[in-house]
């Protein structure tokens, strides 16, 4: 049971159009401040710990730990239930939201802190950022 | 400082599903309601403050002229920040009356103009592109966190239900009215695992007001009904995601506000009889216990499992059933406000005894924000 329409696609914004510009090339980037080394999650213009304004756009291991999840039972638009909403923390530190995919989406086979790594998938015309659980096997 | 009080306070006369009104309706049905329950004349009201509509368009409808204007949106707990900014308003000699309004028609979606933020926002860009579909599929985003890093069981999540059935069974105008075992809690499906049906808030139709005034001068006017007084208030924001939450297992926005709250009204925990914590899922409440300092970290879900908090118990929350059994709008702070004015009036449907001190908070969007009001019997 999906929810009539695509799934909406973001659409960047001049502080974000560097994230979105890397997820095009397959890569996870964010900005991180020059000053006091803080990776900025979401991407803004200036650091919000120390105020610099000098930041630069650093590709990210798009490696990442199950910080939190939930499985969604209602549908969204181009979305079939159940799938999973989660909260991942990067290797770099910050916190984000995305789909864990390439796993039944049940609690048995989610588990806090696994080991995710990060995968893009075409989303209207953006390449958006999922994770999967890391191969045992590599 | 002189203090301040609720003079007047109403629900719409209808609530749950009420198709026949449109979401601005319900707003002026609220004010009118307030207005006749205060006695006080409706021209005396120069301010005026609500989120949702625009304050202007809630004025206008109503027939009052404000200059001084709040529409601070901040998510459910937004009323409550109004009452707040009311007493500063009226400290300063900007205003004499100031009506707070909330009117939604989430259930019948009748007149509902909230505008999406958009594809362009951060959230169109950082959490929209994932399937969220509302609250329903964010704020429970940290439950799975708290239950590892904390120590909470599925069971005594369900037993927020349990507890809040017990009010709503005792409230006439509660929308879900019968009990519910734990079972009957964990038999009952997914909206988002880990939450069930009967944890998660209802969707109703439901308007609400208060008139904020200084307490001598509603007294000098003779309203009708005892004064409550606002002790103390606090409000916080944390961050416009739950991503960005600094530790998902405590609200920053909760610690600070309910700290906030209890310095300006100079009590602690132990001094209050009667507690509302905003319940738009049953997670809620667990952290709001712990946040706000009733009860240590990882301590409030046997708390609540073991009664403390339903019919009976040391700490009655939640007395109106909550937005899982009373009614949820979409922004519920307002109800959280009235069940602590009619429980401390002595009016409420399931009346506690002896309230002189009672606690409202509320939270904002997920966990973006958070406002508390020490409401009281008693001047000081």
């Amino acid at each position: 049971m999906t929810t009539a329409g695509p799934r909406v696609a973001p659409i960047a914004t001049p502080d974000t159009a560097p994230f979105w510009e890397a997820t095009s090339r397959g890569e996870l980037a964010l900005p991180r401040c020059r000053s006091c080394l803080t990776y900025i999650f979401y991407p803004r213009s200036h650091c919000p710990s120390c105020f610099s304004r000098e930041l630069d756009w650093t590709v990210l291991s798009g490696m990442a730990s199950l910080h939190s999840f939930v499985i969604a039972h209602l549908p969204a638009p181009g979305f079939d239930p159940p799938y999973v909403i989660a909260i991942v923390e990067l290797a770099e530190g910050p916190r984000m939201m995305t789909n864990i995919v390439g796993v039944e989406p049940s609690p048995e086979s989610l588990e806090l802190d696994m080991a995710l790594q990060v995968v893009f998938e075409l989303q209207g015309d953006v390449m958006v950022p999922r994770f999967r659980p890391v191969d045992e096997g590599k | 400082m002189s203090p301040m009080a609720i003079v007047g306070a109403a629900e719409s006369e209808r609530i749950g599903k009420v198709p026949e009104l449109s979401a601005l309706q319900l707003h002026i049905d609220a004010a009118l309601r307030a207005i006749e329950d205060s006695g006080i004349p409706p021209e005396l009201i120069d301010g005026i403050a609500t989120a949702g509509h625009p304050p202007i368009d809630v004025a206008h409808y109503l027939g009052i002229r404000p200059n001084y204007v709040d529409g601070t949106r901040v998510g459910g707990c937004s009323f409550l920040a109004h009452v707040r900014h009311a007493c500063a308003a009226i400290q300063a000699g900007h205003c004499t009356a100031v009506l707070v309004t909330h009117g939604q028609s989430g259930r019948s979606r009748i007149g509902m103009t909230y505008p999406d933020p958009g594809a362009e926002s951060m959230h169109g860009q950082f959490e929209a592109p994932f399937g969220t579909t509302g609250p329903v599929s964010m704020l429970p985003l940290n439950v799975l966190r708290y239950m590892k890093d904390v120590g909470l069981t599925h069971e005594q999540l369900a037993g927020v239900v349990v507890a809040q059935r017990q009010w709503a069974q005792r409230n006439p105008r509660a929308f879900k009215r019968e009990l519910l075992t734990v079972d009957d809690v964990l038999n009952s499906p997914y909206i988002t695992y880990p939450l069930h049906a009967p944890e998660c808030c209802l969707v109703t139709d439901a308007g609400g007001a208060v008139i904020v005034m200084e307490a001598g001068a509603a007294t000098a006017l003779g309203v009708r009904k005892p004064l409550v007084h606002i002790r103390g208030s606090g409000e916080a924001s944390e961050t416009p995601m739950i991503t960005t939450m600094e530790d998902l297992t405590s609200s920053q926005a909760f610690r600070t506000s309910g700290q906030l709250a209890f310095q300006s009204a100079g009590i602690t925990p132990e001094d209050v009889d009667h507690l509302m914590i905003y319940d738009a899922f049953a997670h809620l409440p667990i952290l709001g216990l712990e946040d706000l300092g009733f009860v240590g970290g990882g301590e409030a879900g046997a708390f609540i499992a073991e009664g403390r908090t339903a019919p009976g118990g040391q700490l009655p929350m939640n007395t109106n059933g909550g937005g899982l059994a009373y009614t949820h709008t979409g922004m519920y702070g307002m109800f959280a406000i009235l069940e602590s004015v009619r429980q401390i009036r002595n009016e409420a449907a399931a009346q506690v005894e002896d309230v002189r001190v009672s606690v409202a908070h509320g939270i904002g969007g997920m966990f973006n924000h958070a406002a508390t009001l020490v409401l009281s019997s008693e001047a000081a």
